[in-house]
């Protein structure tokens, strides 16, 4: 994403080993050298082997994994924010925890492979290449967000990354998903589509229907469960007499992944792409957590206690897992990331800024895009013979 | 938000069956007149479904985060803990799934009252709601009667989308089998959903998550717990004689603020609120129109096939010879609904839009 920031003078590739200082002064390095790290958790799998362990990475990407997820993590924090200060309006489902999930996923696929998720599609929308100012317009509603101002949180598109959204309706994405990747098949574009989905979401009948068919029909899709062990506010347990999601698919195989584990997730969705272009349709389960609750409405401590979510954010934290592999390689020091962090800072508190002096919608954008062809018919505002207009 | 002005035996009445003591309508206007307490819609609703609960084993209460969450509104706030997990049920988020299994528990018996945590969700269950329930009774000519209530936010919130905020009163209420009520007063709530809850035949119970947190007064009558409004009854929450403004739900607060408008200029509204959408006081409509000879109809929901379209045609059919002026319809844009705040505020009736249209019909506009 942002990696032409990162300085390039130097691309010297200290052994990951090394623990002697040098006499010259070190750079961060952005070597694109292979190198080989372990995922965290072996990978569990239903009916195919699993991926090995050994996840090919090189100093570039992990310094842009680290680099994309504290964008990601800012981003949300300054929309709880905003939230707070009623500047975004509604409902806000926040993704942090979460982000290892949407960054792993973007180093295995192209923009080639389509995404669609469900509603908590900020940071899938921000991997997909989207824009901070964008974001941050449209969750207040203004007319540069990425949906004009008309979608809303829940809406975030960017079809020309293949991201199609953004769906308010639990479930709905799935059969939408399998959908895209009939097309996908159709036009032999070669490429794959990523549905996501939660845990509250993994009984909805609509999904199954759609991965019968995705299944009889050999569609390239993979369907990502993105485990976050609380529907709303009904915990895995209460919601599904079999909470091993990865299985759930039957005769469709599946993995169950560390979803807070980049590196894991990278190679998980590497795997399941070659899987679906030739096998059809196979179920990644992302082990994962949010940081928030719900959504911005709900505290998210009434139905989990504050020890486990901060147990979590201690050991298993995404974005420090990455820190400690950067600092271990040798790769950069704690000081560097700090300061990248703080740049990140000062880039999401920029568009912040921006996007608070972008203007509203016009009044007559209430009318557009209700249709791609409106045929000379009209449309009609409260009172119909004070406002109409001719879609045209 | 004081929704009701005037409470009067003439307005939508109560049924014999209700009204267990004598003092009734004497009491109503006593106790408004002595400074009646005070309830909101949340707690009205909240103590329907206790007291219902409590008077037939065979009510129970099914949805998403009702029980443990305590209601994602809070309407079903301490119920758990009172009746125990056989009585109120979380469920997963399936409504297809634990719709239809709420249905076939009514088919042997049981009380539903299922919940919708808003009313937009319940597309995903509607085959069960008009093929499985509304249809039943009359397809086993009167063996299989579906005693069930749907209930839940229905309509337009703040800021929450296209996808969050349609009104079903509409679509509901074109289906012979099911009944539609849509409160607006902490009155209204109570009365209605006891009376749904006992009623034989399935009811869609239209609420609005705007007006939960909303107090109204309320008699001391209203606060008994054999307390029941009667279906197919409209109020009228103001009385007038120049133009009759026919709403339900949350506009009714709207049209009773357009009526303290017009009468600053001179125009008594008379203001109905509707209460039940399906069946629908024809009867309290065309009286209120043959009186006023003026029509304006207020909904939320979209304009095309709408209720005020029904209202439109009502009187238009049965009273077109006593109308002054043509027919007035205020309802959502024509659009779906727009997540900024500027364009959303466009996108539904404002109080302004009720008293322009108001004018128009007494020829007091351009």
């Amino acid at each position: 994403m942002a990696l032409s920031r990162l300085s390039s003078r130097s691309t010297t590739l200290l052994h990951p080993l090394a623990t002697t200082s040098l006499l010259r002064r070190r750079h961060i390095s952005t070597d694109t050298t292979p190198l080989t790290v372990e995922t965290s958790l072996p990978f569990t799998s239903h009916l195919i082997s699993p991926p090995s362990r050994s996840v090919s990475t090189s100093s570039q990407e992990l310094l842009s994994f680290f680099h994309d997820m504290a964008l990601m993590r800012r981003m949300e924090i300054a929309a709880d924010s905003l939230y707070k200060a009623k500047l975004i309006r509604g409902f806000c489902h926040l993704y942090d925890g979460q982000e290892a999930v949407a960054i792993g996923m973007e180093a295995a696929i192209t923009k080639k492979d389509a995404i669609i998720t469900s509603y908590r599609d900020h940071c899938t929308f921000l991997g997909r290449g989207g824009g901070l100012y964008e974001a941050f317009s449209e969750l207040m509603g203004r007319k540069t967000g990425c949906s004009n101002g008309k979608g809303g949180s829940m809406h975030f598109y960017k079809k020309d990354a293949s991201f199609y959204g953004g769906h308010g309706i639990v479930g709905a994405q799935a059969p939408l998903g399998c959908g895209l990747a009939f097309a996908q098949k159709y036009l032999k574009d070669e490429a794959v589509t990523f549905t996501l989905y939660g845990d509250g979401a993994a009984n909805q009948g609509q999904l199954f229907e759609a991965l019968n068919i995705a299944a009889l029909w050999d569609l390239p899709a993979v369907l990502v469960c993105e485990n976050n062990h609380y529907g709303m506010g009904t915990a895995e347990w209460r919601s599904a007499k079999s909470p091993a999601y990865f299985k759930r698919g039957d005769y469709v195989p599946g993995l169950k992944v560390d979803g807070m584990d980049a590196l894991a997730v990278k190679q998980a969705c590497k795997f399941a792409k070659e899987h679906a272009l030739k096998n059809g349709p196979i179920i990644l389960e992302m082990d994962t957590y949010r940081y928030h609750g719900h959504s911005m409405s709900d505290p998210g401590s009434t139905y989990r206690t504050r020890d486990e979510i901060s147990g979590v954010r201690q050991v298993r934290d995404p974005i420090d897992r990455v820190r400690k592999l950067i600092i271990s390689h040798d790769i950069a020091t704690e000081k560097e990331l700090k300061d990248m962090e703080k740049e990140v800072r000062k880039e999401v508190d920029e568009a912040v800024a921006q996007a608070k002096e972008s203007p509203i919608p016009e009044p007559s954008e209430l009318f557009t895009n209700i249709y791609v062809k409106g045929f000379g018919s009209e449309s009609f505002g409260a009172d119909r013979k004070e406002l109409r207009a001719t879609l045209p | 938000m004081w929704g009701i002005v005037r409470q009067r035996a003439v307005d939508g009445g109560f049924s014999a069956s209700s009204l267990r003591r004598t003092r009734s309508a004497l009491v109503s206007a006593r106790s408004y007149a002595a400074g009646s307490k005070e309830m909101t819609v949340r707690d009205a609703l909240n103590s329907a479904i206790d007291e219902e609960m409590s008077a037939d084993p065979k009510v129970f209460v099914m949805g998403e985060e009702v029980g443990q969450y305590q209601g994602a509104y809070k309407i079903t706030k301490g119920l758990l803990e009172k009746y125990g997990p056989e009585r109120v049920y979380d469920t997963p988020i399936t409504e297809a799934g634990f719709t239809g299994i709420g249905v076939g528990a009514a088919y042997a018996g049981l009380k539903p009252v299922v919940e919708f945590m808003t009313f937009n969700f319940s597309m995903q269950a509607i085959d069960h709601i008009i093929n499985s329930a509304a249809k039943s009774n009359y397809m086993s000519a009167g063996q299989i009667n579906v005693p069930i209530v749907f209930r839940g936010p229905n309509g337009a919130a703040a800021g929450v989308g296209a996808q969050h905020s349609q009104c079903y009163a509409a679509w509901y209420a074109s289906v012979p089998g099911l009944k539609v009520l849509a409160p607006y007063s902490a009155e209204d709530a109570r009365g209605l959903l006891k009376a749904a809850i006992r009623d034989p035949d399935p009811v869609v119970f239209l609420e609005n998550e705007l007006l939960y947190g909303e107090s109204f007064p309320i008699s001391e009558e209203a606060l008994d717990s054999s307390f029941c409004l009667p279906i197919g009854k409209a109020k009228i929450e103001r009385e007038g004689k120049d133009v009759t403004i026919i709403t339900f739900s949350k506009m009714v607060g709207f049209a009773l603020k357009a009526a303290e408008k017009l009468a600053e200029e001179g125009i008594s509204a008379e203001v109905i609120n509707l209460r039940s959408i399906r069946p629908l006081d024809r009867a309290t409509i065309n009286a209120s129109v043959r009186k006023t000879s003026r029509l304006v109809t207020v909904e939320e929901g979209f304009p095309q096939h709408g209720v005020c379209a029904e209202i439109c045609a009502s009187v238009v059919e049965e009273s077109f010879s006593y109308l002054d002026a043509p027919v007035e319809r205020i309802a959502g844009a024509d659009v779906p609904m727009p997540y900024a705040a500027n364009l959303e505020r466009l996108a539904l009736p404002q109080v302004e839009d009720i008293v322009r249209a108001a004018k128009r019909a007494c020829f007091r506009s351009k």
